[in-house]
């Protein structure tokens, strides 16, 4: 009796072992497909982009200005534009953002003051980027007067990044053990001598991939940048920021006015003529491929910095 | 150091077209309709110029550009309607005077599927479909005319913030802006041709330019003119004689005085107004007769500032009426 009720109880454990196993086959086919979709829509975006774009990829497509001939239109002041923008952006973002981090993990003392900070930090990293732009139009444009400029474009846009890096720099330094902190507050070290020798360096690789995502982020950003003003057709390029007489540092460009590869592409999907569709694919490669070698990038450098870290 | 500065340099050089002196900036924005020909104008003139004036032309439609111009950021607002009441108040308290120059024509035209069998539609075909009464409750051909079809009736249209909604509503509801609200509004003009493309039930309206490049998977709608009677299809020939009524309209530039004052501005409109009819014709607008150009450069010279229109939404303006009424001015 006692046998045949074990042998009962394997059958029973068999068909609830299989039952199990069909689930997980059934989650995985799901799981396969939700990544396919996502993939297959990339891919097929992308392959439609380049089969549309590729021919106007040539090197003049790089040195010309927007034109109304199609032919003729290149993205010299759209790409000169985006590079200004993104080296004010970085200019602010990143070190505001990652001293913020620093301090939020390291030095802010739990209160009921840093949580409402902390709260605040990640709900911004969630509001949508045309209420950033909103807010650039009436603070830097019309309260400080900084006008359509890529000065305040790149500010906006640092606003937009700083809290998506903020939380990637403190991800990346709540990832390293507590005892490396023990380790250096038991050698005498001090608070700063810790953050500075030990905890930055090891966190780098985290910091640097928020840093590249979030300035990646910012590059494709369009509806700010509208909001703020940014123009549509600019056929001339920022004053040089080296200039060849004395202090030979220029500053001017700050201040010109500008347009970004997102409005490019903007511009020339809303024209009439189909040979403008082609610019804009093209334009748009453009755009992916500056993504994915900032992307690439961030890989690269994480991989490398942390080969070079032993506990 | 040396092979450092020479690299940067060198690096930068392509950055700078103008070097040293600080060149001059003439600043356009408004509506997306007379955008290609500023745009045309910008481009041959900072040709014409070789950098050494530059032009920038933005698109916040006719109404954002007004906004812009009344608060003195732009020197010259493209707008694709007379400047309305509102818009005058604010440019008088912001003490903005201004010149307004008509410099061209352009056909708000109707369009169906090839598919479609109708070939015109009276005014008040299109009011029984757009007006806002019909929202919900007018979604077949055959309910805005016995006549038509027994199919389903799908309507595309530019957004609340353009020149062409405005003037559209108003010349086909009697009042701007009022419109049914479930039609598929987008300010990208392309998503209303695919739109119409894809549905052999669908209408849209847009400028005329995006008609003609679209032609072949188009068709434009005769309009019955209320006043003769008469359909008459969209195209320069029926503009310039004033025949397509009443969904022709004339597109300005307005140039602000104290814009006008500055030297590169100046030049600039010069220029404008000498190229205007060649460049419109090129992106497929309906150029002004000659007279008109001179006609707006004498009132420039003779500093008649302010409108013809009297900030009055206006539809039915033919090309002579806009010419006596630029004469009396």
């Amino acid at each position: 009796m006692s046998s045949s009720s074990s042998s009962l109880q394997t059958a029973r454990l068999r068909t609830e072992i299989k039952r199990r196993r069909r689930w997980d086959l059934v989650f995985i086919v799901i799981g396969i497909f939700a990544l396919l979709l996502g993939l297959m829509t990339l891919a097929t975006l992308f392959i439609d982009m380049l089969i549309d774009g590729w021919e106007r990829l040539h090197p003049e497509f790089f040195t010309s200005f927007p034109s109304r001939r199609a032919a003729h239109a290149g993205i010299l002041s759209a790409w000169v534009g985006s590079l200004a923008v993104m080296v004010v952006t970085g200019t602010v973002a990143i070190p505001l953002g990652v001293a913020t981090g620093i301090w939020l993990e390291e030095y802010a003392p739990r209160h009921w003051v840093t949580n409402v900070i902390e709260i605040n930090i990640n709900n911004l990293a969630g509001v949508p980027s045309i209420i950033f732009g909103l807010l650039a139009l009436g603070l830097f444009v019309y309260s400080f007067n900084l006008g359509q400029s890529i000065r305040t474009a790149g500010l906006t846009l640092a606003l937009l990044i700083l809290p998506v890096m903020i939380v990637g720099t403190r991800e990346a330094i709540r990832s390293i053990p507590q005892s490396i902190r023990e380790g250096a507050y038991a050698l005498g070290a001090t608070r700063w001598q810790t953050v500075q020798h030990h905890i930055l360096p090891y966190s780098l690789p985290g910091i640097l991939t928020g840093v590249i995502i979030g300035m990646a982020r910012a590059i494709g950003e369009t509806a700010p940048i509208i909001t703020i003003g940014a123009l549509t057709f600019i056929a001339f390029l920022p004053p040089p920021p080296i200039t060849d007489a004395p202090p030979f540092l220029s500053f001017e460009w700050l201040e010109a006015p500008f347009t970004v590869m997102p409005i490019q592409i903007f511009n020339w999907t809303s024209r009439p003529e189909s040979a403008f569709q082609h610019n804009a694919a093209a334009a748009g490669l453009v755009l992916v491929a500056m993504t994915l070698i900032m992307n690439g990038l961030a890989i690269l450098l994480r991989y490398r910095l942390r080969k070079n870290i032993k506990w | 150091m040396k092979v450092v500065r020479s690299l940067a340099l060198s690096g930068f050089a392509g950055m700078s077209l103008v070097h040293g002196v600080q060149a001059q900036v003439v600043k356009l924005d408004g509506s997306s309709t007379v955008y290609p020909i500023s745009e045309a104008v910008a481009e041959e003139f900072q040709k014409f110029k070789k950098g050494a004036i530059k032009v920038t032309v933005g698109i916040s439609g006719t109404g954002g550009g007004f906004k812009k111009f009344c608060r003195g950021e732009t020197d010259i607002s493209n707008a694709s309607r007379p400047i309305l009441k509102k818009e005058m108040d604010d440019c008088a308290k912001a003490g903005i005077r201004y010149y307004e120059l008509p410099i061209a024509f352009d056909a708000l035209t109707v369009v169906v599927n090839p598919r479609n069998s109708i070939k015109q539609l009276t005014i008040a075909d299109l009011k029984a479909m757009w007006e806002p009464t019909a929202q919900g409750k007018v979604v077949k051909w055959r309910q805005a005319n016995p006549a038509f079809p027994d199919t389903p009736l799908k309507l595309f249209g530019p957004g609340a913030d353009s020149g062409t909604f405005d003037y559209f509503t108003e010349a086909v509801n009697g009042k701007a802006k009022a419109s049914r609200g479930d039609y598929t509004a987008s300010e990208d003009d392309n998503v209303l041709v695919q739109g119409v493309q894809r549905d052999s039930g669908a209408l849209a309206y847009f400028g005329f330019a995006y008609y003609v490049e679209n032609k072949a998977n188009l068709k434009a709608l005769a309009i019955v003119d209320p006043k003769t009677g008469k359909a008459v299809e969209p195209s320069e020939q029926t503009v310039i004689d004033g025949t397509y009524q009443p969904l022709s309209r004339p597109i300005f530039i307005y140039v602000s005085e104290a814009g006008y004052k500055k030297p590169e501005v100046a030049e600039f409109v010069v220029y404008y107004l000498k190229q205007a009819a060649l460049l419109a014709k090129e992106v497929k607008y309906i150029p002004l007769p000659p007279k008109a150009y001179e006609l707006n450069a004498a009132h420039l010279e003779k500093r008649k500032l302010g409108t013809v229109f009297g900030g009055e939404a206006e539809v039915g303006i033919k090309i002579e009426d806009l010419m006596t009424r630029e004469a009396k001015f």
